[in-house]
Order: structure tokens, then sequence, then C-alpha cells
């Protein structure tokens, strides 16, 4: 099947991403918007039949009342690495192939995990603002804590969190890391729990999935491992962390900073926070620069056509 | 050495000021007409003063003070020394290099993720509730960027380092080009401007170097271009640097350091394009702490006729 023919092939975008993305979609494809019907029973009932591919991401993926409703679906690709948002078993019972975006963000993602250790670490969100107000024509802003050395434990060593510690390292940061299992090769001390993991980090850094095991990994045992001079900075899903005993321990002084790039509820984030000179609260950005959002959308696309050409996926989730 | 009188001539950390108290006969010449009493009064005495980035003896201090042996600076940073004036008048020389190279190469670092991610803004785009409105707009990547730093000293050594763990690529203006480096040399700053992302100030301030980032070199860094000045703000010409931020000739600068601390401009405040840091450069509980701690070392090892620890004259 050429690509020009595929116009008429009905592909339902679960949400307004990126306006880049849904002119190549709505250029290629029969594109259907799902945010201009009132539900989505109100979209089924009108076009179910049309649906042949779902373009989801981390707002909105395809979970199984979606599915079910789209019984000519084929394929879910997001606009998104993580996977969290989309039934993966209701996929494969159906036989449906789901394709993400690896690689294009991971060095985004592991950017903004760096940018927020270092934020925290030494108050530049607080400083900048410190002399935005005219406070420095008053007194000089007090002295913060040193990043570079301090040792770092990630939480999964995959793309994103190999990244990280490649960056860290560069600050003579010592990386240590849990993971469902050890990786050989790759010179950074391994815990088989977490806990041990926290307890022998400066900065714990979640980048692992969201799954059932991961929810709430970061707990409040966690948070007091990690301790009153430890900083937590997560760039994976606000569900990793226990967000309520993260407020207590951050305003309790039981944990000494936080970054945050995704929270429970976005885009809600905890009243208590927005006070704290010890927090950067960024709105879940960790892949969105113009380049990275268009390598995203390239790739979403290309699995795509590649899938309705009958070509292999380019990034299949296996 | 209780009897040794010291003259502070700037704010240093409490600690410092506290040790030096506690061992010598400490003077506080911070305060300009403080420091005329001071010096009428004592002149005759004073063997060391203790200077720092924000302030440190003149010509005309150097020379109202004929028992002078050793000026010992709180930075690394010394154009508020004059050097010659203490070689002819052979009065020694000490700075706090290397103990802060880390804590700079690592706020430059910070700087530059905060000025392409706009971390800042994102921050306060959060704490105002606007994230309930909508999304952030798109920012630009900083990881494989090219990275061109002026002055490839400690610092600007250590900031290379940091940026090729972001896959960056690195090149340099030095006075010198270094043969053991393996970093692109560009001969003159306006041609490392035109060939770089990301420009790092991170040379000594001199005469030689006093505005050398100009409007010549800020337009060749353009309007994609992001300037970070961790150096002295007498690096850059501001007045410039600010109509080219305001105009757009200029994609965005992370500032650490003003020409007339700590005045900022105006102009800069509404900039969502600019990050501004009070001079916290090596401001950490830790490396300041280190730093004091060179400077008593260095003071004691003078007053002790052992070698100095970290010489510049």
């Amino acid at each position: 099947m050429e690509v020009a023919s595929m116009e008429s092939i009905g592909v339902l975008m679960t949400n307004q991403m990126y306006p880049y993305l849904e002119d190549q979609l709505a250029k290629r494809f029969n594109l259907f918007r799902l945010w201009n019907y009132p539900s989505l029973s109100a979209f089924a009932k009108a076009h179910a039949n049309s649906i042949r591919a779902i373009v989801g991401s981390t707002k909105m993926g395809a979970d199984a009342t979606m599915i079910d409703s789209l019984p000519k679906l084929e394929i879910v690709c997001t606009f998104s690495v993580g996977l969290d948002k989309i039934d993966l078993p209701k996929c494969k019972q159906r036989g449906i192939p789901v394709a993400n975006t690896p690689d294009v963000l991971t060095d985004d993602v592991a950017d903004l995990a760096i940018a927020l250790a270092l934020s925290v670490s030494r108050r530049i969100c607080v400083s900048d603002s410190f002399v935005r107000n005219h406070s420095w024509t008053k007194s000089p802003f007090y002295l913060t804590y040193k990043f570079s050395g301090k040792t770092v434990g990630i939480v999964g060593l995959g793309r994103i969190g190999s990244a990280i510690a490649k960056r860290a390292a560069a600050f003579g940061c010592p990386i240590s890391y849990h993971s469902r299992s050890e990786k050989p090769d790759t010179g950074y001390k391994y815990y088989s729990n977490i806990l041990d993991l926290a307890s022998n980090s400066q900065i714990l850094i979640v980048a692992c999935a969201l799954t059932q095991e991961t929810h709430h990994i970061v707990n409040r045992q966690v948070i007091d491992a990690l301790g009153p001079k430890g900083i937590l900075i997560n760039i994976g899903r606000g569900q990793h962390v226990d967000e309520a005993e993260l407020v207590s321990a951050l305003k309790e002084g039981r944990l000494a900073g936080a970054g945050l790039d995704v929270f429970e509820n976005e885009p809600h984030v905890p009243e208590e926070l927005l006070s704290l000179d010890n927090v950067v609260l960024v709105p879940h950005i960790g892949s969105d620069t113009v380049e990275t959002s268009n390598a995203m959308a390239d790739l979403v696309i290309a699995n795509l056509e590649a899938h309705f050409q009958n070509k292999p996926l380019l990034t299949p989730v296996t | 050495m209780g009897t040794i009188s010291v003259l502070l001539v700037a704010k240093v950390l409490p600690y410092l000021e506290q040790e030096l108290d506690k061992r010598y006969k400490l003077f506080d010449g911070i305060d300009p007409s403080q420091r005329a009493a001071v010096v009428r009064d004592h002149a005759a005495s004073i063997r060391a003063v203790v200077a720092s980035s924000s302030g440190g003896p003149d010509a005309a201090l150097i020379e109202a003070l004929p028992k002078l042996e050793i000026v010992s600076s709180f930075s690394v940073g010394v154009d508020k020394i004059d050097l010659e004036k203490c070689k002819e008048r052979g009065v020694r020389v000490t700075n706090t290099p290397d103990v802060l190279t880390d804590e700079v190469a690592d706020l430059t670092i910070g700087l530059i993720l905060a000025v392409l991610r706009r971390i800042c803004e994102c921050d306060r785009y959060v704490r105002s509730g606007n994230w309930k409105k909508g999304d952030y707009k798109l920012t630009t990547k900083f990881s494989g960027k090219t990275v061109g730093i002026l002055g490839l000293g400690r610092i600007g050594a250590a900031v290379a380092k940091r940026a090729e763990g972001f896959d960056c690529k690195i090149c340099y203006y030095s006075r010198n080009e270094k043969p053991d480096s393996k970093y692109k040399y560009y001969p003159s700053v306006v041609e490392l401007a035109s060939n770089c992302d990301v420009l790092v100030v991170a040379c000594p301030l001199t005469p030689e170097t006093h505005h050398i980032i100009n409007r010549e070199v800020i337009n060749a860094l353009g309007p994609k271009g992001v300037l970070i000045n961790i150096g002295r703000g007498k690096h850059v010409d501001e007045p410039e640097l600010v109509s080219a931020l305001l105009e757009g000739r200029l994609g965005g600068a992370g500032l650490d350091v003003f020409e007339n601390e700590p005045h900022v401009p105006e102009e800069l405040f509404g900039l969502e394009n600019v990050v501004l840091l009070p001079h916290v450069g090596s401001a950490t509980v830790e490396t300041r702490t280190a730093m004091a701690n060179l400077v008593l070392d260095n003071l004691e090892a003078h007053f002790l006729g052992k070698p100095l620890l970290t010489p510049l004259v």
C-alpha cells in the first residue's frame, strides 16, 4: 500500500498532544480527534468501525474500555516511551501491536533529571527569583549544597537511567542503581532492593517504568532511608512516589529536597509544595523540546506507515 | 600570632571572619569609610589584607600600608587586587583555586540547562497555577549542542568535561592554543562565537579581557545562541548584552555576574530567556569552607615562614 492511499485509514488521536503530529496525521490519514466529542461513547457511536489505529500519549492512552469499543483497531501508537496508560494485556489479547517512542527522547529526559538535581542542590530557581525581586541589593543569597561528587542512586537502569548515570558520572558522582535484575558490565554498584539504594545515596533518581510493581515504589520507608540530607528526583511517573508521604517528609525536614517533573494527579500539584524553597516543580516537560517532539512525532508516523504497509514496526513494544 | 594585624576589606564567610579574629588582630575595613579610619589609625601595623571577589586592595591602599606582606583572597579571581603594585612592593598574593572549580563548573551546567529548558520559568509556571490552564511551550535541547569555552583553564576544562557527558561538542578560545587539548581551537572570540550554540565565559578578568564579549561577539553568537557568564561582569559589555536580548539578536543568557553587583539591569527582569543569579558560583557550604581554610592556611604558612599553598605573586 502506498503512503498516498492511506488517506482513508481512520486514526483516532486521544488528545491535543502536539500540533505538528496532528498536522502530519491529518495529511496522511483520516484523522479523528477525540477531544471534539463529548465522550468516548459518543465518539464510538458515530465512528467506532472506522478506527484502525489509536495515537495516545501520557495524558490519555488506550485503556480496556477504549480498546473494546473499537472493533477494527489494529495498532496502538503512543507519543511517549511510557506505557502505563495503555492496557497492554488487552492489546495482547486482541493481537494489537503497540509502538512507543524510545531512544529519541532519552537525552532530553536525562538532561532534565540532571537539571532538576542541580537546580535543587544549588537553589537556582530560588536565587533567580531572589535577583528578580530585588533582594540581592539587600543581602547576599544563602549558601547551598554541592552537587559534584554526591552519590547518585538510580531506580531503573534502562535507556534513560543509563543516560542519567553517564551525565552524573561526568560530575564525579559515584553511581549506584536498583533494577529488577543486575546489569552486567556497567561499573555501577547494584542494590537488589530500593531501600538499600536509598540508604546509600544522597540523590535518588526515579527512572523506571510504571507498572503495578513499581507503583509507590518510593514510599515512606524509602524517603526516610534517603534521609534529611537526601534529594529525590522524579522524572518517571507521579505514581512512582507516595505523594502524600513525600509532602510531609519535605515539610517536616525528613527529606532535604525534591525535583519533580511528574505528579500523581497532573496538572494538580500539592498546594503545600508551592511555598517550599527546597523543591523544583516543572510541568511534565521531560521530552518537551522542539527537536525531540518532532523526532517523537516522526517516529509515531513511521510506525503507523510501517504497519499499514505490512512492514516491521520501528519501535514495537515487546 | 594574635598580635599580627590583619585588615579585612570585603565580606567573607562568617566562619572565616571568626577564625581570623581568633588567630590575629583583625580590623574590619569592609565599609569604605570605616576602612579609611582603620588605615589612618593602624596603617603602620597591618601586615596582611584579606580580600574577596567583591573587594581587594588597589594601588592606593597597598601604598598606604608600609608593613603589608601578604594579600590573601577569598576567591580565585583577583581582578580587584592591584597585582602589579603587589609585585613592585614584594607583597605576596594568594587566591583559592581548585577548591571551587567543581562548584563553578556545576553552576555553569546548571545555568545552561536552566536557560535552554526554561527550568525557572517552568517552576514559576507551576507555582502560579498556570499548568491547570495548559502545558508550557516547547523549549530546546541541550544534549549534543556545541559549547564554546572562553578560557580553557581549570574551570573551563571542568565545564568541558561535564558538557561532554551530554555529548556536546567542545570548542574554545584561549590566549594560546593548548597542544594537548582534544577540543577545537578558534583563534578569535568572534570565530568561537560564530561556531557554537552556547558560549561560556570562564577566563580571568584582566585589562585584555575587559568587555571581551562585545556587540560583535554577541551578534556572532546570534539569535539562537546563549551566553553564559560565570567569570566577571566586566567580561561583558552589559548594555550591549541587554539590547541584544531585548531585540532578539541573542537567544538567551545565564548570568552569575554583573558589571555593578548587586545591581542587575532592570530590563532583564521581564525576560523569560535569561537566568539571573546573585554571584553564587562557589557559594556552597562545602566549598566556601574549603576556600576559607585555604585563606587561613596560606596566612599561617606565610607567618611561619613556610611555602605558600596557592601563591599567585
